[in-house]
Formats: structure tokens, C-alpha cells, sequence
């Protein structure tokens, strides 16, 4: 795993390796890595807490996390395909599709809408499948399926509306004991990502198919497999998100998560991933899926001019990921 | 190379959709409204194929290199064109610069985080729109600045069915493949974009090409948006957004590789106008806008899968 520090190869091919300065009684690398965004998050919150100490309550932790655990769960769909080495550009667009199946159909017609949401699930392990038999890049298929998803949505619902189950409203405002629900799903979603994907022996030859595709299949192993299991599981990682997305905001529209897709792709990088395959980490994921989200949260905190807020967060993850670079070339 | 198949020259796909689409419209309507038909798909490409422009640099510069940032470059250079200009013919030569010296800058900005931050393109790229997009909606102000007169005349000027306009950005493409096939930078880029290594063994300055290529990027898409807000009448916020997957659909159905190093200028025309053509032709059916939608990313899914050869990437 020493390979996790390693920048992109695309900008550090030929850098001279810099030696390890204080060998010995450093932190491994890899933890560092893990605990950038989980440090930039504390920080978020110690600020946001120092101007509004109401904030630091059971219903403060709720409001300010609510609307991550739809951008956790699709930064987590997104996370499978890039852990192929792949990008997903459409899953914004899907979990729009998503509100709009859940809006029109769900509560007068479950049996449809159960249809069509599997009916999306299949139809995202199809694209694996068409990827990996044809050899095709992610890039432009998903492209493409961003434009069928945004177009079905369209053709559901064409302008926002409809109503949301009230079972779902209900369970999206559950008060769970002692911890607000957006962080319980948080800290299961990490951890069961974390014990299936690092630790369980399917999801280390998943890892294996990401990162080093042809030995993996050398070794027995099949891709189109792991295809179809990342990217049907990522479909289905992509309808929670939309489900939890309609349950929060009691209706469909089309146009309400096509920043989903990059700010996702943000998510696995900060959390530590990589593109070059088979480097993301799922805690690392949530934990930057909830910094990003919090992101917008601490602007308004600290009264910055909305023309501001869209650059201001830019500028928080450039800081973040050159966080990321300093620990990159110490801890060698 | 012999035989020219159509699997070898994927890119003549979008020329071939083009015309088929532009046939059946005749025949739909009867031989009426082709000329007018042309006439809208040759004004609407051309913002298309200035944008694709601006993502072949970037993507022909080497795998995982994609520019996230192209609205909100062409949308802040829009904003500050006009408000530099404000309305006023005489100085248009000045809002040119200094859109082409904001274009410069951003791409170069790019570079300069992909480079300093060791970041991935994708996530530069989306970092610094988020930038651009504020610096434009401060550029911007309330009110809608009006483009000078000249401006706007001179974006919708035509000669009889053909817009000046476009025969200067076919020229500027013509330009730019045989720039890319002949000269010593366009001979640089494709080598860094195969094996940026192997470039820097043979002596290549691949940053310094990389560089360029951004930069270059970021001066088309300001472009873009200078003759956009010149040809709609104003700078809007929203003026960017259709284009981010527009521009990476349009140059690779247009036969440039998302893997880099691998560059084809001509074959934007043919997807941009297909796609333009499409639009209208929906359009004029009245066509619902989801369907529109949904042919066009079954249309690209469909391509993309005829167009690539299995086996072919690594």
C-alpha cells in the first residue's frame, strides 16, 4: 500500500523522489492521507460552532448533515466505478431520475416504481458490461447515459413536483437516540463500505481488478464480473441517494443533483482515491463527501457574499487537496 | 492506412449523421426551410466547435486530461468582453484583448494547480470553475450590458446562406489539423499526449507544451464566449452551462481519443453539426424536450460503440 502517496502519474513522471526527511517516528502516510479530510471537516465544524454555539446540538448536527447523506451516497456510487479505474458522469442525473420515479410513482404506484428504479439498477451494470465487452471509456458512455437519464427524468416529470411517500419524509426526519440520523447512516455507510470493499475477500479482488486489471484476470478472476458488481452496486448506491434526496425534499425534479456527479468525483479524491484504479478508501469518501457538504453550510456561517460561495468553495478544496501534496512529500 | 473504411475514419460518422439528418429535414419539410436550416446549424456549431476546440487541446494532451472549467472560462470572458466594451463599437479591438488575455490566464491558472498541487485535471479543473464562476457573477453585476453593435452585426453577417462567421472558424479548423499534423508544437502535443514520458526522453519541454495546450484552451473558450454574448445579445450566468458535455461529446464523436495523443480538428464539424442539426430537427417536430435528450445520449452511446474497435485501449 505504499503506492497511495504516489502523485497522478500524469505530472509526476520523472520527479526526482525526495528523500524521507525524519524517518522513523512519523505517522504512516496512508493515515495522514485518511485523516486530511477528516481534520479539514473538524475545522469546518470548530468554526461554524464558534460563531453559532447553538449549532452544537442534537438538531445543529442534524440540519447542518442532512442534505450530505444523499451527496455521501452518491459520492460512494461514484467511488466503485473510479475504484475500475472508470468515471461515472451520469450518476447526478440518475438520482434526478431517481426523485422523479419516486415523486410520480411511489406512493400511488409502488409496484411501478420498484420496476423502473430496478429497471435503473440493471441498466447501470448494462453500461458496465458494454464497457468492459467493448472496451469502450467510461467517460463517454456514462456521458451518454447522463443524457438518457436527464431525458427519462423529463419525460416523468418535466417540471419539479409531484409528492414524496410519507413513510419516506417520515424516515428521512427519524430522531434516532442520542446521535442525528446523518451521521448514523454516515458511520454505517463508512463502515460497512470499509469492511466490504478493504476487508472482505470478494471486495480485495475487486480492488485487485482496479488497479491491475490484467492480473487479475491472469489470475483467474473475471472483469466482466467485477464490472457488473461495481457498477450495478453503484446504481443501486445511486437510487438510496435519490430516495433519501426525495424523502428530504418531499418531491422530484429533474434538474435537482447534476452537481452530484463532480462533486462526488471531489469526494473519493479528497477522501484519497485516486484515478489510476484500485486506490479509494470509503471512509475517506464519506468523510470528504460531508466536508464538501459542510463546505456550503460554513460559507453562510461566516457571512460570505453569495457571489463568493461558489469560488470560496473552490478554493476550500484546492486548499484541502494542497494539504494532501505537503503530506505526499514528507512522508516519503 | 489504404483502405479508408469507415471503421478506420470513425470521425466521417458525424459528416454522414450530418447529412442524412439535413436530407431527411429537406424531405420532411419539402424542400422548403433547407437553406434556413443550414443556415441555423452552421451559426449554432460554431460556439460548438470553438468550446470543442478548447477540450481537444486539453484532452489530446494526455489520458485523464479533460477541462471541466470551459463554461465557466467562457462565461467569465463574456461578462468581463462586455463589460470592458459597454456597448461601445470603438472599443471592440480592446475587449478582444483583453478576453484573449483572461482566456490565457485561466487555462494557464490550470495548468499551474494540475502542476503546483499535483492534482488530477478533472479535479483542477472543477476547482477553478467553481473560481471562474464567481469572478464572473462579479463581473457581471445586475444589469445585461449590451454588445456593441458592430459586434453583434458581425456575429449574425452572412453572404447569402453561408455566415462569415463560420467560414472563418472552418478556416481557423483547417488551421489548427494541419497545425497539429505539420508543426513542430501540434508534432510536440501528440507526442506528449501518447507517452508524456517517453516525450520528456526525447527531449520534449512537455510541461511547457501542456502549458500551452491549457492556455490555448482557456483563449478558445473565451472566444466562445465573446462571440456568444456578442451573438445572443449580452452575457447570462447560465450562457456555459449546455457546453461542459457538449465539447467532450462533439470532439470525441468527432474522432479525437479520450486516451490523448490522437487529434482530429475536422471531425468537430461533423459531430458539431450533427448535433445542431438533431436539436433543430427535434425541434422543429416539437419534440418533447426529455426525448430530445434521450436520443441524444443513446445517439452518442450508439456511436461511440460502432465508432471504437474493441481491443484498442490497453
Amino acid at each position: 500500500m505504499s503506492e497511495v502517496v504516489r502523485p497522478p502519474p500524469s505530472v509526476g513522471i520523472g520527479k526526482k523522489r525526495q528523500p524521507a526527511r525524519r524517518a522513523g517516528h512519523r505517522m504512516n502516510p496512508d493515515h495522514l492521507q485518511l485523516a486530511l479530510p477528516f481534520i479539514a471537516l473538524v475545522v469546518m465544524l470548530v468554526v461554524i460552532f464558534a460563531i453559532r454555539p447553538a449549532a452544537f446540538s442534537y438538531f445543529g448536527f442534524g440540519l447542518l448533515f442532512n442534505l450530505a447523506v444523499p451527496l455521501i451516497l452518491a459520492s460512494m456510487a461514484q467511488m466503485l466505478v473510479i475504484c475500475l479505474g472508470d468515471i461515472d458522469l451520469s450518476v447526478g442525473n440518475f438520482v434526478g431520475f431517481v426523485t422523479c420515479v419516486v415523486a410520480v410513482f411511489l406512493r400511488d404506484k409502488p409496484f411501478i416504481a420498484m420496476l423502473l428504479l430496478a429497471a435503473g439498477i440493471v441498466a447501470y451494470a448494462a453500461v458496465g458490461v458494454l464497457i468492459q465487452l467493448r472496451s469502450l471509456p467510461s467517460i463517454i458512455v456514462t456521458l451518454g447515459m447522463s443524457f438518457v437519464w436527464l431525458g427519462l427524468a423529463l419525460l416523468i416529470l418535466p417540471s419539479p413536483g409531484g409528492t414524496a411517500p410519507d413513510w419516506l419524509t417520515a424516515t428521512m426526519a427519524l430522531q434516532t437516540p442520542w446521535i442525528p440520523l446523518p451521521l448514523v447512516i454516515a458511520v454505517a455507510l463508512a463502515a460497512a463500505g470499509h469492511w466490504l470493499l478493504k476487508r472482505s475477500a470478494y471486495g480485495v479482488v475487486l480492488l485487485g481488478a482496479g488497479a491491475n486489471p490484467r492480473a487479475a484476470a491472469r489470475a483467474g478472476w473475471s472483469l466482466l464480473q467485477a464490472r457488473i458488481m461495481m457498477y450495478g452496486t453503484a446504481g443501486g448506491l445511486a437510487v438510496l441517494s435519490g430516495l433519501a434526496l426525495s424523502g428530504l425534499t418531499t418531491s422530484g425534479d429533474p434538474n435537482i443533483a447534476p452537481t452530484y456527479t463532480l462533486l462526488g468525483v471531489g469526494a473519493v479524491i479528497l477522501g484519497g482515491g485516486s484515478f489510476t484504479g484500485g486506490l479509494v478508501s470509503p471512509v475517506g469518501t464519506v468523510v470528504g463527501a460531508m466536508t464538501l457538504s459542510l463546505a456550503g453550510s460554513l460559507l453562510s456561517f461566516l457571512n460570505v457574499p453569495p457571489v463568493w460561495q461558489v469560488g470560496a468553495q473552490g478554493v476550500i478544496l484546492f486548499l484541502v487537496l494542497a494539504g494532501r501534496v505537503f503530506i505526499g512529500r514528507s512522508g516519503r | 492506412m489504404q483502405s479508408h473504411s469507415i471503421r478506420q475514419s470513425p470521425w466521417l460518422f458525424g459528416f454522414i449523421g450530418a447529412a442524412v439528418l439535413f436530407v431527411a429535414t429537406i424531405i420532411v419539410s419539402r424542400g422548403g426551410g433547407a437553406s434556413a436550416t443550414f443556415h441555423a446549424a452552421m451559426a449554432f456549431s460554431i460556439f460548438s466547435v470553438l468550446v470543442a476546440i478548447s477540450q481537444m487541446l486539453v484532452i489530446t494532451s494526455g489520458p485523464g486530461n479533460i477541462d471541466l472549467s470551459v463554461p465557466a472560462v467562457l462565461t467569465l470572458c463574456a461578462y468581463i468582453g462586455m463589460g470592458v466594451m459597454h456597448g461601445s463599437n470603438a472599443w471592440i479591438p480592446v475587449g478582444l484583448l483583453v478576453v484573449a488575455a483572461v482566456g490565457l490566464l485561466a487555462g494557464a491558472f490550470n495548468y499551474a494547480a494540475i502542476l503546483l498541487l499535483r492534482l488530477p485535471p478533472i479535479i483542477a479543473t472543477l476547482a477553478s470553475s467553481f473560481v471562474f464562476q464567481s469572478l464572473a457573477m462579479n463581473a457581471g453585476g445586475d444589469a445585461t450590458i449590451k454588445p456593441p453593435s458592430l459586434l453583434s452585426a458581425f456575429t449574425s453577417l452572412s453572404v447569402g446562406p453561408v455566415s462569415v462567421l463560420a467560414v472563418l472558424v472552418v478556416l481557423l479548423t483547417i488551421g489548427l489539423a494541419i497545425g497539429l499534423k505539420r508543426s513542430l508544437f501540434g508534432r510536440r502535443l501528440l507526442a506528449t499526449g501518447q507517452s508524456e514520458a517517453a516525450a520528456r526522453f526525447a527531449g520534449i519541454r512537455t510541461r511547457q507544451v501542456r502549458l500551452i495546450s491549457y492556455a490555448g484552451a482557456g483563449l478558445f473558450s473565451g472566444l466562445a464566449g465573446f462571440l456568444l454574448a456578442g451573438f445572443t445579445g449580452g452575457a447570462a450566468l447560465n450562457m456555459g452551462d449546455t457546453y461542459l458535455m457538449e465539447s467532450i461529446a462533439v470532439v470525441v464523436l468527432g474522432g479525437t481519443s479520450v486516451a490523448g495523443g490522437q487529434a482530429n480538428a475536422i471531425g468537430i464539424w461533423g459531430s458539431a453539426l450533427f448535433f445542431n442539426l438533431l436539436t433543430i430537427m427535434l425541434n422543429s417536430f416539437r419534440t418533447p424536450v426529455g426525448l430530445r435528450y434521450l436520443l441524444t445520449g443513446a445517439i452518442i452511446i450508439l456511436i461511440v460503440t460502432a465508432a471504437t474497435r474493441p481491443l484498442t485501449r490497453t
